[in-house]
């Protein structure tokens, strides 16, 4: 590149940059000046002002909580809020003697070992003149007593704090979630001014996983306070901005028929609406009670959720990974339809077993003497295992798994929680990867009945039920259903909605099928067709967790209670125009007709009467 | 100028001084510089809970900034000249790659990832813009042609957009003053200068005031500061204020900083640094530190006006300029008088990439002051 050759006036040039720079190094004097007269002004003029306020802290600026938005459910019953309470806290810099202190402190009011011990804990990550909550949800009495000596105790005092309440408690446990204490790993990960007055988090359900629109934003408020560190003055205060209300799609009243038809049964029981997939009852059983964990649970309590063997701690609904047992058939059988494998005439003879071609082991069915001449139509009224074993043979796993795929099986189903588990279904590819091995044809046999590797969590269930009563519209279960920020609704994102191309009269010739279960007096659920006046279209399924021997005989008398089979049942109903999907799992339950259908069915029953 | 003048004299005679001299290196800027460093270490060993961790970062660092110092030292100006367009050139591509396929740190892209280290193009063109601007307009009848000064404004305006989109205001800030500077020691006319700073400063709250709504308005205090949480800020400046206003006249002595307080004052060895040592040293120690970076800039100033050329002049001025606005938006910042922009106190705070381009700047300057043909006066 060529440069334009100019002829400069070097004088005139050196003469312009001098003065620019002086002019311009005056300037910065100038400015330099403007800093160093605020320097005077803070420094000489405000030195004696400031100096008092850093040598007393005379000037504390305090974070402000904001309130948590409230959790209702469907029909605005309030599943989480916010109560008084009386805590007694401590503020460490203005104890003299902390020891003697908290000695002095068990002896007037009884405060475990383990609480000073968490105190001592939690001092670390508090600021300076901070109070510190030593025991919360104090009692009249106990408020009373040490009301009577507080002026023993300088830096301990009472406050009120709001403290998060759960109303249904065990109910709503696992799905609305709880509050607990920050624990030392969140706190690296959330951001410090938010969280300076706030000292709980959400940490499971609904409370975890909207905890950033249920939080609401901390203020701060600047005060002047004595030595002795007790306000005087508020100087100035940024308020706090409470969090937003979250109404759920859960219906509460549903949700307790649910959980208890569970009766003394442990399980899952989990209903969506069809046309928005909104979630009506997710059930999680065994359970406990949320108000444990607000103030920090005790061990004792802890250790006894955490070892007893109901396993009230885990989410069964969107954890709990079971075979789906029988009630996969409708699946299977749409399958082989969409596929041509079958049509609902051929028909095939169930001797009550199976065999593969030269080979000597014998697939049984359940029922030991077999059902005889069967269709597709009888095969899944009555549950005929040889029907499936044949047909899943003809499909092949490669077809049986990409088919089953469509509908949600083997994927997290999306719902707006957190933690959820994506089951598994099995393929020729996963068992290469996963297991090293090359795939048997027994064992698409096995998946054909649902049993096998194949795992399904209630709330995955649920929704592929959903998708077959939608006749392939596949709807993505949620619970938040409006958020209201100061009476402003906020825009909820909803989940795209996506369809599987089925042949209609296919789905119609499974649906069909799925009614005589319950309707047809072959139906291994026709007990809970009686005194209704609609038709529920549903399949039955038993979980094996104890696998019977070739030479033996399942005798649930026999065995233990925690080897006996779980119990399954999807629903939908009305049939002809469905409204509501149930995935009903009692674990030990032992069949699927007898514990899990009647418990879809008063579910189905409660929701259709209150339509 | 006394001071100066001895220095000048000090180089002539001593041993230490010749040899210096061969390395390309200028005594009076080693010298503020030296003393800038000194106090950063004494500085960072306070703040860092008189561990070592933080001093032995930063020494590392000042090594390779060192090194990168001394090396373009050695770097005849007019190398600079041959090669500013091609310099500009590859740091406005890399400033594109970074909105492409850059890291994003803190919330904003800036970073780009060279596999080996990580690597902040904007820094780069605080630079190269200068070099670019200083390369087109020394072709040129100087004071500017309209024409020529609209190109320039397009070579400033390009890379400073691009940083804005990072976004990275602090950088903009500097990287388009280092440009505009450039302009203002060629000669643009003051009629040009005031006219377009006062209708700059008259629109501002215009716009601020009937065409902003309030969440945009939130949205450019956010931007202002994006590191910063919008409920911390003000509680910082709350602490910062009492930090500097209780060190008084004569300050509580070094690492006599009330920790409680500093507790409060985060970012405190890094961009609100200042609010410690004016904690420590008090109203004295601030004059003192003020007067180092004065003197820094008066020997910067000096070089620019000694240089031979126009190129290396206007990149001089520049220089000295940018470093200038460095020290006076974070002090105003901290001190209450500017908004929050991240912005660190050059030399002092704890931090790397700021001081690798400072350091590359003194070398540019020591490269011109010390590459001089010699000629009558």
């Amino acid at each position: 590149m060529r440069r334009h050759q100019v002829i400069k006036d070097s004088f005139l040039e050196n003469r312009i940059f001098l003065s620019r720079t002086v002019i311009l190094f005056v300037f910065m004097l100038f400015l330099i000046g403007g800093l160093i007269t605020r320097l005077i002004y803070l420094q000489v003029a405000g030195h004696s002002r400031y100096h008092g306020m850093a040598t007393n802290n005379r000037i504390k600026v305090t974070s402000v909580p904001p309130t948590r938005g409230i959790i209702y459910d469907k029909h605005g019953r309030i599943l989480a809020e916010n109560l008084p309470s009386y805590s007694l806290e401590v503020i460490p810099e203005q104890v003299a003697d902390m020891e003697g202190t908290l000695k002095r402190l068990q002896s007037v009011l009884s405060i475990p070992e383990e609480k000073i011990e968490a105190f001592k804990k939690h001092r670390k990550r508090y600021k300076h003149f901070d109070s510190i909550p030593l025991l919360m949800q104090l009692s009249n009495t106990d408020v009373a007593r040490f009301a009577v000596l507080r002026h023993t105790f300088p830096g301990v005092d009472i406050h009120a704090r709001l403290i998060r309440h759960y109303p249904y408690a065990e109910l709503t446990a696992h799905v609305v979630g709880y509050v607990g204490r920050i624990n030392e790993q969140e706190l690296k990960t959330l951001p410090a001014a938010e969280y300076r007055s706030i000292h709980t988090i959400g940490k499971i359900g609904v409370e975890r996983a909207y905890e950033d629109i249920l939080r609401g934003h901390a203020g701060y408020s600047e005060i002047e306070t004595n030595a002795q560190g007790k306000p005087i003055n508020e100087l100035g205060k940024i308020e706090s901005v409470p969090g937003a209300d979250i109404f759920l799609t859960l219906d509460v009243d549903l949700q307790k028929v649910a959980y208890d038809a569970l009766a003394e049964f442990n399980g899952a029981v989990v209903a969506l609406d069809l046309q928005t997939g909104g979630v009506l009852v997710q059930v999680s059983k065994a359970s406990f009670d949320p108000n444990l964990f607000v103030s920090g649970i005790s061990y004792v309590d802890y250790k006894a959720l955490n070892t007893s063997k109901n396993k009230p701690l885990f989410d069964r609904v969107l954890r709990g990974q079971y075979p789906p047992g029988s009630t996969l058939k409708p699946f299977i059988g749409l399958a082989g339809l969409e596929h041509n494998i079958t049509h609902m005439h051929q028909t095939l003879f169930c001797p009550g077993y199976y065999q593969l071609p030269n080979k000597a082991h014998k697939y049984r069915d359940w029922k030991k003497w077999g059902h005889g001449k069967v269709n597709l139509d009888i095969a899944i009224t009555q549950s005929c295992d040889v029907y499936f074993y044949d047909m899943s043979l003809a499909l092949g796993i490669d077809n049986l798994s990409s088919f089953l795929h469509k509908f949600g099986f083997g994927q997290k189903t999306g719902i707006d929680l957190k933690g959820e588990k994506a089951g598994l279904l099995p393929s020729r590819e996963w068992k290469r990867i996963h297991r090293e091995q090359a795939w048997y044809p027994g064992e698409t046999l096995i998946t054909g009945i649902g049993q096998g590797f194949t795992q399904v969590t209630p709330m995955q269930l649920a929704r592929a039920t959903a998708t077959l009563a939608n006749k392939g519209y596949i709807v993505t279960p949620y619970l938040a259903q409006k958020i209201i920020d100061a009476d402003r609704e906020i825009e909820i994102k909803k989940p795209v909605q996506k369809t599987i191309e089925l042949k209609s009269t296919n789905v119609q010739d499974i649906i069909n099928a799925m009614v005589h279960v319950v309707h047809s007096p072959r139906g291994t659920a026709k007990r809970i067709a009686k005194n209704i006046d609609y038709q529920i279209a549903g399949k039955t399924g038993t979980a094996q967790v104890y696998t019977v021997k070739q030479d033996e005989e399942y005798n649930e008398e026999e065995i233990a209670f925690n080897m006996r089979d779980h119990a399954l049942f999807i629903a939908f109903a009305p049939a002809d125009n469905p409204k509501i999907a149930v995935a009903v799992i009692a674990e030990h339950g032992s069949h699927g007709s007898s514990i899990a259908a009647p418990i879809a069915a008063k579910v189905i029953k409660q929701y259709l009467l209150d339509k | 100028m006394k001071i100066e003048h001895r220095a000048e004299q000090f180089k002539e005679h001593s041993l230490i001084g010749s040899l210096l001299r061969k390395l390309h290196i200028d005594i009076p800027l080693l010298i503020g510089l030296l003393l800038l460093l000194i106090l950063s270490f004494m500085m960072l060993y306070s703040t860092g809970n008189k561990e070592a961790t933080l001093l032995i970062r930063q020494s590392a660092r000042m090594g390779v900034a060192g090194v990168l110092m001394i090396v373009l030292a050695h770097v005849d100006p007019r190398q600079f000249q041959r090669f500013s367009i091609l310099l500009y050139s590859v740091g406005v591509i890399l400033l594109v790659a970074v909105l492409l396929v850059g890291d994003v740190g803190k919330g904003a892209q800036r970073w780009l990832d060279l596999g080996v280290f990580r690597f902040q193009p904007s820094e780069m063109i605080k630079i190269t813009t200068p070099m670019m601007i200083a390369w087109y307009l020394s072709g040129h009848e100087i004071p500017p042609k309209w024409r020529h000064i609209i190109i320039a404004a397009t070579f400033i305006l390009i890379p400073t957009l691009l940083i804005v989109r990072e976004p990275d205001l602090g950088t903009a800030l500097l990287v388009a003053s280092s440009g505009a500077s450039v302009l203002y020691f060629a000669g643009l006319s003051w009629r040009f200068l005031l006219t377009s700073a006062f209708s700059l400063a008259a629109l501002a709250p215009v716009y601020w005031h009937f065409f902003m709504r309030e969440y945009q308005k939130d949205r450019v205090l956010t931007f202002l500061n994006p590191e910063a949480d919008p409920m911390g800020k003000g509680y910082h400046i709350i602490q910062s204020k009492i930090a500097i206003g209780s060190g008084g006249g004569y300050g509580k002595g070094w690492q006599g900083n009330t920790q409680s307080q500093l507790d409060f004052l985060p970012e405190s060895s890094t961009d609100f640094i200042f609010a410690v040592f004016a904690e420590e040293f008090g109203l004295l120690g601030c004059l003192g530190l003020l007067a180092v970076y004065i003197f820094i800039i008066a020997r910067g100033l000096y070089i620019a006006v000694q240089a031979q050329d126009t190129y290396s002049r206007l990149l001089a001025g520049s220089l000295v300029c940018t470093f200038f606005v460095y020290a006076f938006v974070n002090i105003g910042m901290v001190i209450g008088i500017l908004p929050v922009v991240g912005i660190p106190l050059p030399l002092i705070s704890y931090g790397g990439t700021s001081m690798v381009t400072l350091f590359a700047g003194f070398g540019i300057l020591m490269s011109i002051h010390t590459h001089k043909k010699i000629l009558p006066s």
